[in-house]
């Protein structure tokens, strides 16, 4: 896991316009998808543009991720062959199971690759195995809920108040926390009537979602609001980590604050609130920025 | 500037160059205009176009005006060509404040060179394309709105017969924009024409019983009323509501910009403002809006063509007065009926650099747009990167002129073409009058104002010299190939002084 990510951003791959631009809109990571948003007609042109782009511009202030076609999909091995002729961070892999994880891990390990995956969990059996998808390879990174397959897979209606993804996405944060991997909540998908989104967004971090995707650049300043920690978070991280500079100083391997003991879980805590907060700007009265 | 241009233009005269935004500012004499007089009883009334030139034969070499206020919905232009076609009359002068696709018609008499000389502030269209492929016998003079005014209060420009469109009148050619079928707003452009033209004449499609009300242009400006059954079609002349972009580079350009603006200094009580119709522009008055909410800021005043949204920001109170030279939508035409803060303006009050101060001269922060921008901060917006004319200045450097801080928003990149580059094809407005350049990859300020530059560095915006913008582009595009130009001039593009600060070629090939 490299930088900070709240946000992912699903740009169309045969769209040259935006994979042009696509670093623009301030998305922590940037989704190239080959998948739904393109084609098939355009899969072949989508790959070449692709391929163009990486090998033409480099990507700045943002990690980037390719979605590719599922494994059953006669494009899944040209996929593969395309993203690993350029850095990529990431695959995301669609209609993820425990078998396609495994399929698509060796498939790396052949064509000599380092990138990882995210899954999507987008149907009722990978939900109900989702600890075991996300276990099969060392490389899965994290889990991103797929709410509109899902829901259509389990005949239920998708709505703007989300009830019926609920426990999706309890189940897939549970998961993630257990393994120490990135939640992914799934998009909104509304982007005409954006009256839902801050309300959705939320939704997701109560359930213990760490980020959202998003299929809309316009989206991404409320999502990084969502997900920003508040101005008390920032305080006490940036006091925990002053804390633990002063205890190393003095070459103790346990320090407290404010009477309390603290451990490893608080220090990463802090520190990824206080990296958060610094990549966003945040002004917060004391606290203070490196470098 | 660095830029080709001959001391003598044929069809143009003798070349005053362009040699800095106030370098002429000597005492000015209005022209003087001829009155003819009429007795009581006298009647101005005429019931077609052709009966008004029965009566006031027209002439060859005779120079005739038309105001834009109905834009791409215009009727009157080819109205009075296709009547003139009846008498045999050559060498005429168009003084029209802009060109729309809906003037096509024209191109038949450019070609058959009878119309020899187009004064404009923009053209868009086959009147443009015609023009651009230097059938125009003489070359076209582009002007700002603001230069028209002038060159025409100053007699440089001598109207023999100004045709008004009036979309509401009586027949002693009282006026005004805001009733009738053809209702366009505001007459802004139309009031120096009325003030100075040898005859001036009303065309109306909707005669009201005298006294007219709301009057924009009085009787005692006018000879003429001639009726007609259209003047225009109301599709073409405003739009039902003007829309913010939902691009989202353009709206990150807007949020950048409003930063520019909110870091600027300017963003006090009292700000004045002005921005454009385009949906970029208008992202950035939502921007703006947000700021003056939120720091509880009255701003004095908001101007140039308004739109529904600046109308919005009037009733909210955060404006204290409109000044409107021409309405954008039927918000706008509706709130200048209604609101005595919402005020016409003329052009000559708008932007005439050489009249007692213009309103550009209040104004705090400008928002304009840019077909090119170079690395000495000149912007296009006449001609696209091949030559062709597509627009014109309008009150761009009358803007840039006077505000205390010109913004220009515009992609780095736009089709594949990089927007800042090395130098513009035709310089509109000069760098001199531009202070910075918003892109959605950074942005740029003119390096004279270094406590501005090191202020926005100090927030943390995303700076570049001009420069090193120029090269984002390039490396995005490759270096744009040069392109060669015939040698005939086929514009002329003065500033508001009336100085030739550029000249246009055609394309070669």
């Amino acid at each position: 896991m490299k930088g900070l990510k709240r946000s992912f951003l699903f740009i169309p791959g045969n769209n040259p316009g935006m994979v042009q631009t696509a670093d623009l809109f301030d998305a922590d990571v940037i989704i190239f998808d080959l998948e739904d948003a393109v084609a098939q007609s355009e899969k072949d042109s989508a790959r070449n543009l692709i391929i163009q782009a990486f090998t033409t511009y480099k990507y700045k202030n943002c990690e980037t991720m390719v979605r590719i076609n599922a494994v059953e999909t006669e494009d899944f091995e040209l996929d593969i062959e395309a993203v690993c002729r350029f850095e990529l961070d990431y695959i995301l892999l669609p209609k993820a199971t425990v078998e396609d994880i495994i399929v698509l891990d060796k498939k790396l390990e052949m064509m000599n690759s380092s990138t990882e995956i995210f899954a999507i969990i987008e149907s009722a059996i990978a939900l109900e195995t989702a600890f075991d998808i996300a276990k099969a390879s060392k490389r899965v990174k994290g889990l991103l809920l797929g709410g509109e397959d899902l829901t259509a897979d389990l005949g239920v209606v998708r709505t703007k108040e989300g009830l019926e993804i609920q426990y999706a996405r309890n189940r897939v944060a549970v998961v993630c926390k257990a393994l120490g991997i990135l939640a992914i909540d799934t998009p909104y998908t509304d982007v005409v009537d954006e009256m839902f989104l801050v309300q959705d967004s939320e939704e997701g971090k109560r359930f213990g979602m760490m980020a959202k995707a998003s299929i809309s650049p316009r989206h991404i300043e409320t999502i990084h609001s969502v997900y920003a920690p508040s101005s008390k978070e920032v305080i006490y991280a940036y006091r925990v980590l002053c804390a633990m500079k002063q205890a190393k100083k003095k070459g103790f391997g346990v320090f407290s604050l404010d009477g309390k003991m603290i451990d490893s879980p608080i220090v990463k805590r802090a520190e990824r609130i206080y990296q958060l907060a610094k990549k966003m700007g945040l002004k917060v009265s004391g606290v203070e920025y490196d470098a | 500037m660095m830029r080709k241009i001959p001391k003598h233009i044929e069809g143009y005269g003798e070349v005053r160059e362009f040699s800095g935004v106030f370098s002429d500012m000597n005492v000015k004499k209005l022209t003087q205009v001829h009155v003819k007089p009429k007795c009581p009883g006298e009647r101005k009334i005429f019931l077609s176009i052709k009966e008004f030139f029965d009566k006031f034969p027209p002439f060859d070499g005779m120079t005739l005006s038309f105001h834009h206020h109905l834009r791409n919905g215009d009727s009157v232009i080819n109205l009075v060509f296709s009547v003139l076609e009846r008498y045999d009359v050559k060498d005429i002068c168009l003084v029209s404040s802009s060109f729309f696709p809906v003037h096509e018609p024209m191109v038949k008499w450019i070609e058959s060179q009878k119309v020899v000389k187009i004064y404009t502030n923009y053209m868009s269209g086959p009147v443009a394309k015609c023009v651009s492929s230097g059938k125009l016998k003489y070359p076209v003079i582009m002007q700002t709105h603001g230069g028209r005014a002038r060159a025409i209060e100053s007699g440089e420009v001598k109207i023999d017969v100004a045709f008004i469109a009036a979309p509401s009148c009586d027949e002693y050619g009282n006026m005004n924009g805001v009733y009738g079928k053809s209702a366009c707003g505001v007459l802004g452009y139309a009031h120096v024409d009325a003030d100075y033209a040898n005859h001036v004449v009303a065309i109306t499609d909707n005669l009201v019983p005298y006294p007219n009300t709301s009057i924009e242009i009085f009787q005692h400006k006018i000879d003429s009323v001639i009726v007609v059954e259209s003047i225009g079609n109301p599709k073409g002349i405003v739009s039902g509501t003007t829309q913010i972009t939902k691009d989202p580079l353009g709206l990150k350009i807007a949020k950048m910009a409003a930063k520019v603006i909110e870091y600027s200094g300017y963003l006090k009580e009292g700000f004045s403002f002005q921005t454009g119709a385009g949906g970029t522009s208008l992202a950035v008055a939502k921007e703006v809006k947000k700021l003056m909410i939120s720091k509880n800021i009255t701003g004095s005043f908001a101007s140039g063509g308004i739109t529904g949204y600046m109308v919005e920001m009037l009733k909210e109170g955060l404006f204290k007065t409109l000044f409107d030279v021409q309405c954008f939508d039927l918000d706008a035409i509706q709130s200048v009926k209604e609101n005595p803060r919402h005020q016409a303006m003329s052009a000559s009050l708008y932007g005439n650099p050489h009249c007692k101060g213009a309103i550009v001269n209040n104004l705090d922060v400008v928002i304009l747009g840019a077909t090119e921008v170079d690395i000495n901060f000149n912007v296009n917006v006449t001609t696209a990167s091949n030559g062709m004319i597509m627009g014109g200045s309008g009150g761009h450097s009358d803007t840039a002129a006077g505000a205390k801080l010109t913004i220009i928003v515009t992609n780095l990149v736009k089709a594949r073409l990089p927007i800042v580059k090395e130098m513009v094809t035709t310089i509109t407005t000069p760098g001199e009058s531009v202070d910075v350049v918003v892109t959605e990859r950074g942005i740029a300020v003119n390096p004279k104002h270094v406590d501005l530059i090191e202020i926005l560095k100090s927030e943390g915006l995303s700076l570049y010299t001009i420069e090193e913008l120029k090269e984002m582009a390039y490396s995005i595009t490759g270096v744009p190939s040069e392109i060669s130009f015939e040698n005939k001039i086929i514009g002329v593009v003065e500033y508001r002084d009336g100085s030739v600060i550029d000249v246009i070629y055609p394309m070669k090939g």
